[in-house]
């Protein structure tokens, strides 16, 4: 996973709260097997409509995604998190994320900010009023800026430190081995095994 | 202090206390794959050079992707049938057992787990779909997870998490029971009402209360299922003597002597008299009536009897926009009565709905009745193993002579990623989970509901009541 330290990107204004996976990225998008390429499902029902932010420029280059609260509810699919990468958002930012986008997020190297949401508005209403403000979201600082509006924001601590140090999980895991091994001695007989 | 349910699961697993900030490092007693969220993980696996380090304690099933017609042909869509066939090449590869379409143990992972009796109190349990949280009707702590952690669990049989916040959810009525015509969908679907879609994020729930005591283990499935439309982690119900009986002599579940020490440390399993939830609800079932959803998320629902709100008595300004933009995109007027709503197509099945309580419930509506003329019914048993106990049963007759169509398992029209799909503009009431914009179909429209409710709609043509039929 690369390093995250900071990124600077224009800002898109999602007018929208209960972003699930499902308009993120339909179903019908996931039956590929590849980790890549999943750019031309991200928000496609939506992306029909022409009047659809992604749809106007300059937001059709925007990287960081500003959206209502309740953001990523409802299914697990970290193809959620792959499309708005591939599309090329480095980081979205809402009041509340769904529990599992938001651990997704922090797997695959997307940053999920957590945002008042009265900063929010304020995010939305610069970004409306001049379309193309470029927005940077330091993640050492845990802080949001654009123009001269700066909003702090939140994340987990140990997501913050593999984020910044780009760090893979299984590795860091497998440091414990030996633990692992121990705790698999100790299990009950009683526990099922599916080859049985 | 006393500890609840969940915190209990959580520390029989730790394999490691995090330090600091860092996570603790939590054992997995059982993950469970499907085609849609693997291949990535088995890819990761690959390229890094790591196996499988616990086949014994993984299994997979094939249920998003497959056809519920024509089951015998291959799978006609070739990008499903890519995916598909992948699952089977890397659960060769890797030696994990899979149960693939046709085989009699396939069927919906989250029906197939407990029906083997795998899922069992006090373990831990995963899959890369967030519906695993219907496991936890057998106080299992059992969550969704995405593929980064599919590949960690693979690879180490562990996940680092942080602990989760509790909250219970009491659900009481005088005498322990729903009223004639309620089901524990409706419960659920309540429950979300009241607490928002978002309203579990960070949580456990655990539900209690002399209504959920009173639940078959099908029934508190059905509520643990839907635990993540809430934005809960997992949902729990703390496993006894209706537990042990579902589970006694099933293939997996312990035999002899181990069966009275697993018993044993069951019973244990239960939340401390002086343990204090972060959080706590109540749920007056009393009062509670069928319930469907008007909108496009879980949360927007309303008992049958009331009307379609008026997004403009919403004090909320995004709850506002969120029912006007749910409402052009159902078609919907303010203020018109629910049951007036006519739908196209009635689904039965899913995670949520698909088991053979839930088929007996449609079934014994549809007895001896007609659905409307108009109306398209699909009956999709959730495993191959429901289904012929269904047909055993003759439900399979009673469907087809209702003018309804008897399927093949799997997880069909509640995602609708094989050709069991809503029409654009086409409406439904569907036993899922779901009611997402074109979660069955682009364009579709979704009426959440239980499965007395759904077969009622399907012979009057709107939504109904068994209690609307003479």
């Amino acid at each position: 996973m690369e390093k995250f330290s900071t990124h600077t990107g224009i800002g898109v204004p999602l007018r929208r709260s209960n972003v699930d996976t499902d308009q993120i990225i339909p179903a019908v998008y996931l039956k590929r097997v590849t980790r890549t390429g999943f750019e031309d499902g991200l928000f496609s029902a939506w992306r029909n409509d022409e009047s659809f932010i992604l749809n106007q420029e300059p937001f059709s280059r925007g990287s960081v995604l500003v959206a209502g609260p309740d953001f990523g509810t409802g299914s697990s699919r970290e193809h959620a998190v792959w499309a708005l990468m591939d599309y090329g958002f480095r980081v979205v930012i809402s009041a509340r994320f769904a529990d599992i986008f938001r651990g997704n997020s922090a797997k695959a190297g997307l940053v999920a900010a957590q945002v008042e949401q009265p900063d929010v508005e304020l995010l939305w209403k610069l970004l409306e009023n001049e379309p193309g403000t470029e927005v940077t979201v330091d993640l050492q600082e845990k802080t949001v800026q654009a123009k001269d509006l700066t909003v702090p924001f939140e994340i987990d601590d140990y997501i913050r430190w593999r984020l910044l140090e780009g760090l893979d999980d299984i590795g860091l895991t497998l440091r414990h081995e030996d633990a692992i091994d121990a705790f698999e001695r100790s299990r009950p007989a009683h526990k099922p095994v599916t080859t049985a | 202090m006393g500890r609840t349910l969940a915190e209990k699961v959580w520390d029989q697993h730790l394999v490691r206390k995090g330090e600091g900030q860092e996570p603790d490092l939590l054992y997995i007693d059982l993950h469970l794959v499907h085609e849609v969220t693997s291949p990535q993980a088995f890819d990761g696996l690959r390229l890094a050079g790591r196996g499988v380090r616990r086949p014994d304690l993984t299994l997979a099933t094939e249920d998003h992707n497959v056809p519920t017609l024509d089951v015998l042909a291959p799978i006609a869509d070739p990008v499903s049938r890519t995916q598909v066939e992948t699952l089977r090449k890397n659960c060769e590869e890797f030696g994990v057992r899979l149960y693939p379409m046709n085989h009699a143990e396939q069927g919906i992972v989250h029906v197939v787990g407990p029906q083997l009796g795998l899922t069992q109190p006090g373990t831990t349990v995963v899959c890369g779909d967030s519906h695993t949280s219907t496991h936890g009707a057998f106080g299992a702590m059992a969550f969704g997870i995405g593929t980064s952690e599919v590949e960690h669990v693979l690879a180490t049989q562990t996940l680092p998490l942080k602990p989760f916040k509790t909250m219970a959810i009491n659900v009481h009525s005088t005498d322990g029971r729903l009223r004639p015509g309620v089901t524990s969908k409706d419960v659920v679907l309540a429950i979300i009402a009241q607490i928002g879609t978002g309203g579990g994020q960070g949580y456990v729930l655990e539900y209690r209360g002399n209504v959920i005591e009173n639940l078959s283990m099908e029934a508190r499935m059905t509520i643990c299922n839907m635990s993540i439309e809430a934005g809960a982690r997992a949902g729990m119900i703390a496993p006894d003597e209706t537990t042990f009986a579902y589970l006694k002599g099933r293939d997996h579940a312990p035999k002899g002597a181990e069966w009275d020490e697993a018993v044993a440390a069951w019973r244990e399993l239960r939340t401390d008299d002086d343990a204090v939830f972060d959080a706590e609800v109540d749920i007056d079932a009393d009062a509670l009536t069928p319930f469907v959803t008007w909108g496009t998320n879980p949360g927007q629902g309303l008992p049958l009897g009331e009307s379609v709100p008026d997004p403009e008595a919403i004090v909320d300004e995004n709850e506002r926009v969120a029912a006007e933009k749910a409402l052009a995109y159902m078609g919907l007027e303010a203020g018109q009565p629910l049951r007036s709503i006519k739908v196209d197509t009635v689904f039965v099945g899913s995670c949520t709905n698909g088991r053979i309580e839930d088929l007996r419930a449609a079934a014994g509506i549809l007895d001896g009745r007609q659905i409307a003329e108009d109306v398209r019914m699909l009956v999709v048993p959730g495993s191959m193993r429901v289904r012929f106990q269904a047909e055993e049963e003759g439900l399979d007759k009673v469907f087809t002579a209702a003018g309804a169509e008897w399927r093949s398992a799997g997880c069909s029209m509640c995602l609708g990623m094989n050709p069991d799909q809503l029409a654009p503009g086409e409406r439904s009431a569907s036993t899922s989970n779901r009611n997402f914009e074109g979660r069955q179909g682009k364009g579709g429209r979704t009426h959440l509901v239980s499965p007395l409710v759904a077969a009622a709609t399907a012979v009057r043509g709107t939504l109904s009541s068994p209690e609307d039929l003479s």
